[in-house]
């Protein structure tokens, strides 16, 4: 063994845990996924956002539906929620509007918001539910082999698309923006520090938040196509990002490696449903009601 | 413990099957309903919007079944007592959520106002003919409970007890309405809030530290639990889980996990017998029946006895667990059983896997759309007699 | 002197789990001064881990800590690990 690492193992033993640790059931890691796959460091980041965002971790509580990134649920230290398959929006709706105290946060796949659970997004958007999604987006159904996704770009194979895709994808933040997000914005793993600031300021936010994170796929996106390892993907981001905060969102489509725009591209005010909904029957019933603030009676 | 008053409307009203079912479920202390649309349930949400805003509560539209069926669950995760209302094609799409339930064991009240099927079949005329797809519909191994009312005052009294069935053995209890009952209006007596008792949630009394979300005896096989927020940090999954709720994918796991799931409703089957009985003792020929096709073997048996047909009539309340001992020991006694039912032969099969071939079974199907005429289920009874 | 004192020769160091670590190499690449390393040696799972070669180089900046998507290593300043062991430290018997 080198010395170097005798003297790692030695401070490892005598020293500080991981400051992400406490976020983690660390009964449940090492966590399922690959080498490589960029879903860990989204989460690393989360976990940063949680520390800054001062909030009070009893009333976090995450909701993630199926597939790789649907996984994040299982491994957090919160109240946490693995529901069906495109499904963790309309949960989350429901434990929100349950409790408004709790501070809700969607963490699911790019197939799983956009394809299965699609509808979920515009109308909770629409009706600015007040949940931050997080979507990891790695352009492919990990959990079931690499099958297309609706973020696949036109180009590269997919077990279901074995001689190239030849559909377009969806611009995530630009149906986020459309649909009446309160904030969007669009990072990559390889932007560890401006990823947790934004996951920070969002949480601190009310309304409907959206964040995308590009993150790699290696085993079942980028090695297929000839695209490297986790680490070549994030290299890519590195060199082919460009952050334009404020850019319209329309703009700003991925294609297969190519361009990539980042940056927080919204940033506004709406009521929530629940704002509205208690504004609106107050001033239609006056006195006979009472605004809800969440707490079911006798509990 | 007693129905919270703010829910009730103490009186007699004169109201149908649907109102009366939200008038029980509020007093039965739901205060969360996400819903979508759909003959011949729609009545129910939308005197649930109507009315929630005084009573204090929450009601929001989804945009499907699925997402309705879901977004319920994260209410009961929230603390809320809920309820799920539709009509056999939002039925249909809510078949992965009511496993969902089954799995994670959410207390929850599933209303299904049957109109003709498959598919959008009769959208405003009557059925019973999702009996199997509520027992058997969501994949894997599963139990639930579902009860049966013919009449609005029933639509009221048996949500209180699908409420307070579902907290009891958290799981998804359906209240298993048709288009007649649904729309039929009667006299409904609500009682006072002291007189109604509801069922609280199983909350745990331990300490975060020493909760296990999953934890059961062998004695007690419905665990404690708990809401979000309250500092117990749970995790709740869909995927096959051991005590602490985490997912655990192995052969004892799911053994253990689907054999408990099961054996808290079924070992509490007898428990769970809810059937109205007239007539049987000494009856040549038993009439089972449920729903509103009891109202109408009930003008059949009438006739048959005043012919000097010795018929009885058991009306299932309880339709799941279904009552096989019940059905076995009057096997002993009698020649037949008459079912009458809106659909094609679906409880029938039932009742024959419980006689196991010993007296003639005779079904008297129904391919819906409207009741059964008296006259046809009597012919089946006089034929049964023989 | 401790040996980690000795060895005390930039800003901050790292702490590696390394049992944990699926050499993916993120932290090698992306650190900013490229004070890592893979290991010559292969964990238990069989992967090659983080080494700090060029510890005069590490600045303690975390940067590997952040990237990292299995949790297995974090970097810190000398001087924040000094305030926290003056906070925490249990007094010597005497
Ligand atoms: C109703 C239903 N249909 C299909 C599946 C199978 N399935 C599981 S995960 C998944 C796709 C996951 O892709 P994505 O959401 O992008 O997550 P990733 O694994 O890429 O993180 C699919 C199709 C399922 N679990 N449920
Ligand atoms: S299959 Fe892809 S997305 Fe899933 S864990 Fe592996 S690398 Fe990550
Ligand atoms: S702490 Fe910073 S400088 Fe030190 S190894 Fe990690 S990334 Fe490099
Ligand atoms: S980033 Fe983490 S998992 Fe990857 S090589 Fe470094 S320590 Fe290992
Ligand atoms: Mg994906």
């Amino acid at each position: 063994m080198s010395e170097s690492l005798d003297l790692h193992l030695a401070l490892a033993e005598t020293e500080l845990e991981n400051p992400v640790l406490p976020y983690l059931r660390q009964d449940r890691i090492p966590h399922i996924w690959c080498p490589g796959c960029g879903i860990g460091t989204s989460v690393n980041c989360f976990c940063r956002a949680l520390t800054d965002s001062g909030l009070d971790l009893d009333k976090v509580a995450i909701v993630s539906g199926i597939g790789c990134t649907g996984r994040t649920a299982g491994y957090l230290n919160l109240d946490s929620f693995h529901t069906t398959h495109g499904r963790a929006i309309p949960f989350a709706t429901g434990l929100k509007l349950g409790n408004p105290d709790l501070n809700v946060v969607v963490y699911s796949g790019d197939g799983d918001l956009f394809a299965i659970g699609g509808n979920h997004f515009f109308h909770a958007a629409r009706r600015n539910m007040d949940i931050l999604v997080i979507c990891v987006n790695n352009f492919t159904y990990g959990m079931t082999g690499g099958q297309v996704a609706p973020t696949t770009p036109v180009g590269p194979t997919q077990t279901t698309m074995p001689l190239g895709n030849f559909e377009s994808p969806f611009n995530l933040p630009f149906i986020a923006d459309a649909c009446g997000a309160t904030y969007v914005s669009r990072w990559t793993v390889y932007h560890v520090r401006q990823l947790a600031k934004a996951m920070k300021e969002a949480l601190n936010k009310k309304g409907f938040r959206f964040i995308e994170v590009m993150s790699p796929c290696p085993t079942l996106y980028s090695r297929r196509n000839r695209l490297g390892d986790g680490v070549d993907q994030v290299k890519y981001y590195k060199e082919n990002s460009v952050i334009k905060n404020g850019a319209d969102t329309k703009d700003i489509g991925l294609g297969y490696q190519g361009e990539i725009v980042v940056g927080k591209f919204v940033d506004r005010e709406r009521a929530t449903w629940l704002e509205s909904m208690n504004d609106h029957f107050s001033k239609v019933l006056g006195d006979q009601f009472k605004p809800y603030g969440g707490k079911p009676e006798g509990v | 413990m007693k129905a919270d008053p703010k829910g009730v409307l103490t009186g007699v009203h004169f109201i149908d099957g649907d109102h009366a079912a939200c008038e029980g479920a509020l007093a039965a202390g739901c205060r969360f309903v996400a819903g979508y649309p759909i003959t011949p349930s729609t009545e129910i949400v939308e005197r649930f919007a109507a009315r929630i805003p005084k009573v204090g509560g929450v009601f929001i539209q989804m945009e499907d079944e699925l997402a309705a069926s879901i977004a319920i669950q994260g209410g009961v995760w929230a603390g809320h007592k809920v309820m799920n209302v539709t009509s056999g094609p939002g039925l249909s799409l809510m078949m992965e959520h009511l496993g969902y339930a089954c799995m994670t064991e959410t207390p929850s009240v599933w209303v299904d106002v049957q109109r003709g099927g498959p598919s959008t079949g009769l959208p405003t005329l009557p059925a019973q003919a999702d009996m199997m797809q509520i027992k058997w519909g969501s994949h894997g191994d599963y139990e639930i409970i579902a009860l049966s009312p013919n009449s609005p005052q029933e639509c009221f009294d048996l949500m209180i007890k699908a409420f307070n069935l579902s907290e009891e053995y958290r799981c998804p209890v359906f209240l298993m309405m048709d288009e007649v009952v649904g729309h039929m209006t009667e006299r409904v007596e609500i009682p006072a809030a002291d007189q109604i008792e509801v069922t609280e949630r199983k909350w745990t009394k331990k300490k975060p530290k020493d909760y296990k979300a999953y934890e059961t005896t062998p004695e007690d096989l419905v665990p404690e639990m708990i809401k979000a927020g309250d500092g117990y940090r749970v995790h709740v999954t869909g995927l096959t889980h051991d005590e602490r709720g985490y997912p655990k994918m192995d052969v004892p796991t799911q053994a253990q996990l689907v054999t408990r799931l099961l054996d808290k409703i079924r070992k509490n089957a007898d428990k769970l017998v809810d059937v109205r009985m007239d007539g049987c003792e000494g009856a040549d020929v038993i009439v089972v029946s449920f729903g509103i096709t009891s109202r109408v073997a009930t003008a059949a048996i009438e006739t048959a006895r005043a012919q000097g047909l010795k018929v009885g009539h058991l009306r299932l309340i309880i339709c799941w667990p279904f009552p096989v001992k019940l059905i076995q020991d009057l096997a002993k006694t009698v020649k037949a059983f008459v079912v009458p039912e809106l659909n094609m032969g679906q409880m029938v099969l039932e009742v024959r896997k419980a006689v196991e071939g010993k007296v003639k079974v005779i079904s008297v199907p129904h391919p819906g759309g409207t009741v059964h005429e008296p006259e046809t289920i009597l012919e089946q009874i006089v034929e049964a007699a023989r | 002197m401790s040996a980690e004192e000795t060895t005390r020769k930039g800003k901050g160091t790292v702490f590696v789990r390394m049992e944990v670590c699926k050499g993916c190499s993120y932290c090698i690449d992306f650190c900013p001064t490229h004070a890592l390393d893979f290991s010559k040696e292969f964990n238990q799972k069989g992967y090659h881990f983080p080494v700090l070669n060029r510890a005069e180089d590490c600045t303690g900046c975390d940067l590997c800590g952040l990237f990292c998507p299995d949790f297995a290593i974090f970097g810190a300043r000398w001087k924040d690990l000094d305030e926290k062991r003056q906070k925490t430290a249990t007094p010597v018997e005497p």
